[in-house]
């Protein structure tokens, strides 16, 4: 292990007109992120590669209680941590030697969750004296979309929507946000959790509604496209999930049996809709040519061939992350946290979690 | 031998470095400031003191719960972190028994008690008996309870009790009402977490074989969640 270790530190040399030599060392970044019900943890060399990404997944624990509960998240997180970083470095073929930086999750997400990463991270830099970069979880899920796009590069839009945020945001540089739009009630997530219990498909709601959504009819029942009036790129989701639980209301009480892949579909539908037509006309609107997904919605099939149909149309250059990188993990913490070294952030062994954490903020 | 201490289970965050039967240094604040904020930092401030070099600790002894939850996990994860990067162990110290440690070679019964909410404390019962040296007997493994049942349990056993903890405030007119036994307070610098204690303890308990592997440390909380306290009641 040592050996290969020190194999992926290579270093090229560059020489400049007055023999100066220059050594341009790889940077190699141990990511940790512990924001929510994943343990991860990955290495990620020079931005764009990663060598490692590891995610422990709690959600069988979850399914149990319908939802994430914190307390068992956190402590699930604890049992895990150390497992999870170990093997994100033996399975990069690198030891704590040939890390660079550090990078966590230092919010938004579950205080709880979030300190044990945190303070994880911080106990390795302080024993190791490599340096620590704090990283905002969202900034995560956007730079997750450089992992596999190699000539993708600020500035574009992007739509991050998961479980507990929805966004529409312009990314003018590395590490610099705009928010265009946000949600005012829901995040996009959390309507397909509470729509997908509602019609008895249970936990988590985003992927087994995307499945049966497939059976269904998108156009078989009518549900509203809620606008925010005056913020025209803000979302409002709770309107819609209100919708649908008045329906099934009133088919109950009507006894009019209620089709679950239709009513999956035609909720889907209005959801996808209403992102795609912010998103595009986000895009227009900004004057620039790419447009980029994140997030664990971003996985959505329904949502992205609807965008990828939608970007064709308008000549838009499309872009999203595999699954793998939508899901929490830690690579896309590596990706955001390379570019926050590069520009030269690092963080005391004080860092706090900051569950409330707003993007583009830098605590 | 070097054991570098840990303790953020209560209000109290305390750091300490004991070397054989010598303690270099200990830092304690028990102040409104996070756990998360302060510890590291305070370790920090130890090893530019003494010049520490981390490599030169042998083990890790930590408070391991019971007590605050996300108290119990800021010490957990920063100690499990430093031991994956040093690749030293972790030796669990019970929170209850490093307390009552402060208490070392007392004739009392020493009562640790730690506020736990919802009407109980987590709590132990220690004495110190003299063989070839004085070493800490646990009359009762510590646990969480009813501050009532406590005050029954300490009545039969019938002897003098030393209280510490910050259930003691929480807790005073409920012993003055049940308590039917002399008892007496331990003073400031004794009746809270120390983490010289759990360092000294530690050192003990690691000449005794008690480590772990810092990956499998994990905090003992004495309760579950109240997600799964609710579901088992229900079922």
């Amino acid at each position: 292990m040592e050996n290969s270790g020190l194999a992926c530190r290579e270093r090229k040399l560059n020489y400049t007109k007055g023999m100066v030599v220059v050594m341009e060392k790889d940077v190699f970044i141990l990511a940790v992120e512990s924001s929510c019900d994943e343990t991860a943890a990955a290495v990620v060399k020079n931005g764009r590669e990663i060598l490692s990404n590891v995610i422990y997944s709690q959600i069988d624990l979850h399914t149990l209680y319908g939802g994430v509960v914190p307390e068992i998240a956190s402590r699930k997180h604890i049992e895990k941590i150390n497992q999870v970083i170990q093997a994100a470095l033996d399975q990069a073929g690198v030891t704590l030697q040939d890390i660079t930086a550090i990078a966590v999750t230092y919010g938004p997400g579950l205080v709880g969750a979030l300190l044990v990463g945190v303070s994880a991270a911080k106990a390795i830099s302080f024993a190791t004296g490599i340096p620590l970069v704090g990283v905002h979880h969202i900034e995560g899920h956007i730079s997750a979309n450089y992992i596999e796009n190699l000539e993708l590069e600020p500035p574009f839009i992007c739509l991050v929507v998961s479980g507990g945020h929805s966004h529409l945001v312009k990314v003018k540089d590395y590490g610099e946000y705009e928010i265009l739009g946000r949600t005012r009630d829901d995040a996009a997530g959390e309507a397909f959790d509470k729509v997908a219990r509602a019609i008895g498909l249970g936990y988590p709601g985003g992927p087994k509604i995307d499945k049966v959504s497939k059976e269904g009819n998108p156009d078989a029942i009518h549900f509203p496209r809620a606008k925010v009036v005056g913020s025209e790129y803000d979302f409002s989701f709770s309107g819609l999930k209100s919708a649908v639980l008045n329906y099934l209301n009133g088919c109950e009480m009507k006894h009019i049996p209620v089709n679950q892949a239709d009513v999956a579909a035609s909720f889907q539908k209005a959801v996808v809709d209403v992102l795609v037509e912010h998103s595009i006309h986000g895009v227009k609107e900004s004057g620039l040519s790419k447009f980029a997904i994140a997030g664990g919605v971003a996985s959505n099939s329904s949502l992205r061939n609807a965008l990828r149909e939608a970007c064709e149309k308008e000549g838009i250059s499309f872009y999203y992350p595999s699954p793998v990188y939508c899901t929490d993990n830690a690579a896309m913490i590596g990706v955001a946290g390379y570019y926050e070294y590069q520009k030269g952030v690092r963080h005391g062994y004080d860092l706090n979690a900051v569950p409330n954490l707003k993007l583009g903020e830098r605590v | 031998m070097k054991i570098l201490g840990i303790d953020s289970s209560g209000l109290v965050a305390s750091v300490a470095i004991v070397e054989d039967d010598r303690l270099v240094a200990e830092y304690n604040l028990q102040y409104k400031i996070t756990h998360s904020q302060t510890l590291l930092p305070m370790l920090e401030e130890i090893r530019n003191r003494i010049h520490l070099d981390m490599q030169t600790i042998d083990a890790i002894a930590v408070a391991a719960g019971p007590g605050s939850f996300t108290g119990l996990r800021i010490g957990a994860a920063t100690v499990k972190g430093l031991g994956l990067a040093l690749g030293k162990p972790i030796i669990p110290v019970p929170t209850l028994e490093g307390m009552a440690y402060n208490c070392y070679g007392t004739d009392l019964l020493v009562c640790p008690i730690m506020d736990a909410r919802r009407n109980q404390v987590y709590t132990g019962l220690y004495i110190f008996e003299k063989e070839d040296r004085i070493r800490m007997k646990s009359v009762m493994e510590q646990t969480a309870v009813g501050f009532d049942e406590l005050a029954a349990k300490l009545n039969v056993l019938g002897r003098e009790v030393l209280f510490l903890g910050d259930g003691v405030p929480v807790f005073a007119e409920a012993m003055k009402e049940l308590l039917r036994i002399p008892y007496y307070f331990a003073p400031a610098h004794m009746n809270r977490q120390r983490a010289a204690s759990v360092a000294a303890l530690g050192k003990e308990k690691f000449e005794q074989g008690i480590f772990e592997d810092a990956a499998d440390h994990a905090p003992e909380y004495l309760r579950l969640s109240q997600a799964e306290r609710e579901r088992q009641e229900k079922a």
